[in-house]
């Protein structure tokens, strides 16, 4: 580890006028009956305009509990934000007043559900749903709006828009109602869409459309994305970064290729050793053993020890901060190198 | 646990033969009076053998009929047609003691590991629930004995055995369905999607899990599964279905590396690969649209809506799952053909 400096925020230069979204050291807890789970301890990262940002991580590991704490969507309680800042465009979310967050929510920083079915409104037609945050908050008129709405339908490639307008959501196929909830998320021109866990609940044909489609309205409307995924597949068609979570934590922040290649930390590296590929034959599946710790009784030192090869005594008795490798990314772990080395092999 | 239940018997020999499983779900109209307007085709002429010690991989998107086929293996739904030779037996015609008996020797594992244990039942009551059902394949001695050594088997710790299933994780309930599933030493088992619901990091245990019982036991596996990655991980022959019927069928390196059926191409190349570089060498094929209903498939070939290939013929006749020239396994197109290496 000669060659790896301890630093505690994640590499990439800032652009001037500082980036575009950033989170820094979140600490979000759920109290509950049961006690305290810590969801997020200490996570950082940024985007800037034009770029796809990865987030990745297993059920419970916080990825989807930080773009709810960045578009103001938490329910609290249970939720408590302990510390951290939100920085939009330099100002901090979590300070700005309920009417100036409303206005950066939607209009600025938008998001897409996995379950599209639930979160339309059954009995409304997609119509007017879509349309609904242009006549309230933008104020336009009924026709107006309409006009939008078969725009919006079309630069989603819903086929026969201006047809479909008055059809409920139970009327639209599962990729369909995917591109609704896009449709929706666009109509305010956000800066930045968080997409999360967008194609989970879709076939492999359909989510290749769907991906095709959020990377087509990526660029063409120049807008930045974050994408959250537990799928290792999805990630590496879209994204530029990667940030991988694991209990409440980012344990690795690289960019796509690298990450592939060389993985840096042994939960990155256990996950991709652990999915069967289509482009490989006769793999071995490797496991990661055990299980994903309990929020409430995280362990101590670096919280992937007790399922981890490398782990050592320093491990249980020393949180690792994030080590920035020669090139660049950053690993929470104290054999990061090491892990990289080995996986380069 | 003992050695494979029927040692005698031979690996590769045909266990299941399945001829054109139909199974048709009626659309009716009227509160009182009930007529039937429609069928939903969810199984339409299926066929297919599973052998002794393999797997089978069945994999198709949502609505293409796999999980119904489950069902209709497992007599939990009636077929509209067809015949499944189970021990010389058709499984579809058996009643009674005799269906009692085919069911023992074939179990199933089902997706969701959340609702399909009891949560009212202590584990060691799941696990040892078919000695109950079926008496005369209990353990002689004491039941308990047998209940640990399976927990044991499947990798969880036998001094569980009173715990309730809420107690567990994912994957460690999944472990328990497929204890449930071994208890009456079945020669083939279902699995019907049985590592979706589990994260990644736990999907390769459970999939581990199951090759090395099968190793131990010669049993077969039915394994239903949308995410074709870890079918061909898992799978010795592999069926593609698309709206109620199998397009193509073959051993793992037919489908995976000679399709001829234009959907299993789309298929394989829709698949998100995790490597950023293998990705911009491969040739993708996007189908357009979605899922025809199966209420009112397409005449002739099912897949002709979305497929680039389709003429006149694929809309008059339905092509049969048979050898083509292209290839020697089975594919139900008309222009079946190698996909040419990009």
């Amino acid at each position: 580890m000669t060659h790896a400096a301890v630093r505690p925020t994640p590499a990439s230069p800032t652009p001037p006028g500082g980036h575009l979204l950033e989170v820094r050291d979140l600490h979000i807890e759920f109290r509950t009956g049961e006690g305290v789970a810590k969801v997020i301890n200490g996570v950082s990262y940024h985007l800037d305009a034009g770029e796809t940002l990865a987030v990745l991580g297993e059920s419970g590991s916080g990825k989807s509990v930080t773009a709810q704490a960045i578009m103001g969507i938490l329910d609290t309680p249970p939720a408590v934000i302990r510390s951290g800042e939100i920085r939009y465009q330099g100002r901090d979310l979590l300070t700005l007043p309920e009417e100036q967050r409303r206005q950066v929510r939607g209009k600025e920083i938008a998001i897409i559900f996995q379950d599209a079915l639930s979160a339309l409104n059954p009995t409304f037609p997609v119509g007017w749903q879509i349309g609904e945050t242009l006549r309230q908050r933008e104020g336009m008129s009924r026709a107006d709006a309409r006009a939008r709405v078969v725009e919006l339908m079309d630069l989603v490639r819903i086929p026969g828009a201006a047809g479909r307008l008055g059809d409920y959501p139970h009327q639209f196929s599962g990729g369909m109602r995917q591109r609704v909830m896009i449709a929706m998320a666009l109509a305010m021109n956000p800066k930045v869409l968080i997409a999360d866990e967008p194609t989970t609940a879709l076939d492999v044909t359909v989510q290749a459309q769907i991906m095709d489609l959020l990377a087509d309205l990526r660029r063409d409307l120049d807008m930045a994305m974050i994408l959250i995924t537990h799928d290792l597949g999805v990630v590496a068609g879209v994204a530029d970064r990667i940030a991988v979570m694991y209990a409440g934590r980012i344990v690795e922040h690289a960019d796509v290729r690298s990450l592939y290649r060389a993985p840096a930390h042994p939960y990155t590296k256990g996950l991709l050793e652990s999915i069967p590929r289509l482009d490989v034959r006769g793999q071995a599946l490797s496991t990661i053993r055990g299980l994903p710790p309990n929020l409430m009784r995280i362990p101590s030192g670096c919280p992937f020890h007790p399922r981890c090869p490398y782990a050592q005594q320093v491990c249980v008795d020393v949180v690792p901060h994030d080590l920035v490798l020669d090139d660049g990314r950053t690993s929470a772990c104290h054999f990061a190198q090491e892990v990289r080395d080995d996986s380069a092999r | 646990m003992t050695a494979p239940a029927n040692p005698a018997k031979v690996r590769g020999e045909t266990i299941l033969a399945v001829d054109n499983v139909v199974k048709h779900f009626p659309i009716t109209r009227g509160v009182l009076l009930q007529r039937q307007v429609g069928a939903v085709k969810a199984v339409d002429g299926v066929s297919f053998e599973l052998r002794r010690g393999e797997t089978l991989g069945i994999v198709g998107e949502s609505g293409c009929g796999k999980s119904t086929l489950a069902r209709l293996l497992m007599r939990l739904e009636t077929p509209t047609a067809g015949r499944a030779v189970l021990e010389g037996r058709d499984l579809f015609a058996a009643k009674g003691g005799e269906l009692r008996r085919l069911r023992r020797n074939m179990q199933m594992v089902m997706q969701d590991p959340y609702t399909s244990l009891n949560p009212r039942m202590t584990v060691g009551d799941i696990i040892g629930e078919p000695f109950e059902i079926h008496p005369d394949a209990a353990p002689k001695g004491s039941k308990q004995k047998r209940v640990r050594e399976l927990l044991d088997v499947v990798g969880l710790n036998p001094e569980h055995i009173n715990r309730y299933p809420h107690q567990f994780s994912g994957g460690q309930r999944q472990r328990i369905g497929i204890a449930r599933a071994l208890a009456l030493r079945p020669e083939i088992i279902v699995c019907d999607e049985p590592v979706s619901a589990l994260d990644v990091s736990i999907q390769a245990q459970v999939i581990n899990l199951l090759e090395q019982l099968q190793d131990e036991f010669g049993l077969s596996y039915i394994f239903i599964a949308h995410d074709l990655s870890v079918v061909r991980h898992i799978s010795d022959r592999v069926a593609v279905m698309y709206l109620g019927r199998i397009v193509e069928i073959g051993t793992e390196n037919e489908i995976y590396e000679r399709a001829t059926h234009p959907y299993t191409q789309a298929l394989l190349s829709a698949v998100p690969v995790p490597d950023p570089d293998a990705r911009e060498n491969r040739n993708m094929i996007r189908l357009t649209g979605d899922v025809p209903s199966p209420a009112d498939p397409p005449s002739g070939c099912h897949f002709r809506t979305r497929c680039w290939k389709a003429q006149e013929i694929c809309a008059t006749q339905d092509p049969a799952t048979v050898p083509r020239a292209a290839d020697p396994h089975p594919s139900a197109c008309h222009f079946a053909e190698l996909r040419p290496v990009a």
